[in-house]
């Protein structure tokens, strides 16, 4: 497994190109994904109350009716997001605010492309809670992402 | 899980995150599109969760043409 993602690291920085913003950032990702997987393999096996402390997690951004607490806003021009340096500034903030073991799974799938029973052998739990990690980590994701940079406060700054 | 015709926005919008991970059965697609065709805060989520997807896909992949 860990020379599966390895290779992938390797493959990632193959394709890093001249961008720098996305060379500095596959850098600085990489090393971190190399930390995390060093970590992982000293410490026991995934936190068994994880998924508990998920679900409560999960019920913060909801109301007892099921209704968001906070509704997603609109989104302003996300497309040029994407053309600035700062914008992925504020996406590195908020996946090293997620918890350890959400950040691990979301960077395997979404930064890896790894698929979710891969996920699951890899930080040892349930494929049905894998699925509640990363939507918990998507969930904070976007909540972090709308305060720090979509509300325009971070980019006119 | 089990579900009612009518989601709530905390259902539809877990449905929205494993269908980015699992493929999800016919019932759970169906449902969900009724709720998201009339849900703003859904929608806008689903958008944002594809936004997410896309702005860490760019990250490490190949040098396309910025923008369009």
């Amino acid at each position: 497994m860990q020379e599966a993602l390895l290779a992938a690291i390797q493959g990632a920085e193959r394709f890093a190109g001249q961008s720098s913003v996305r060379t500095w950032l596959v850098g600085i990702l990489k090393h971190k994904i190399i930390d995390r997987i060093r970590k992982a393999s000293r410490e026991p096996s995934a936190d068994p109350t994880a998924s508990k402390a998920g679900a409560e997690e999960i019920d913060a951004f909801f109301g007892s009716d099921g209704h968001f607490a906070e509704p997603p806003g609109e989104w302003q021009s996300p497309e040029q997001a994407l053309q600035e340096r700062r914008f992925f500034e504020a996406l590195e903030r908020c996946l090293q605010a997620l918890p350890k073991n959400s950040a691990k799974a979301f960077t395997l799938r979404e930064l890896m492309g790894l698929e979710t029973d891969e996920i699951c052998k890899e930080l040892g739990i349930s494929a049905s809670n894998c699925w509640v990690i990363l939507y918990r980590a998507r969930l904070s994701l976007r909540a972090c992402l709308e305060r720090s940079w979509f509300s325009g406060g971070a980019r006119r700054g | 899980m089990s579900m009612a015709i009518r989601l709530s926005c905390k259902e539809a919008s877990r449905l929205i995150s494993e269908g980015m991970d699992r493929h999800l059965s016919f019932r759970e697609r169906v449902v969900l599109r009724l709720h998201v065709g009339v849900c703003d805060a859904c929608s806008r989520f689903a958008g944002q969760l594809a936004f997410l997807r896309r702005a860490l896909s760019v990250l490490p992949g190949p040098d396309e043409p910025e923008g369009r």
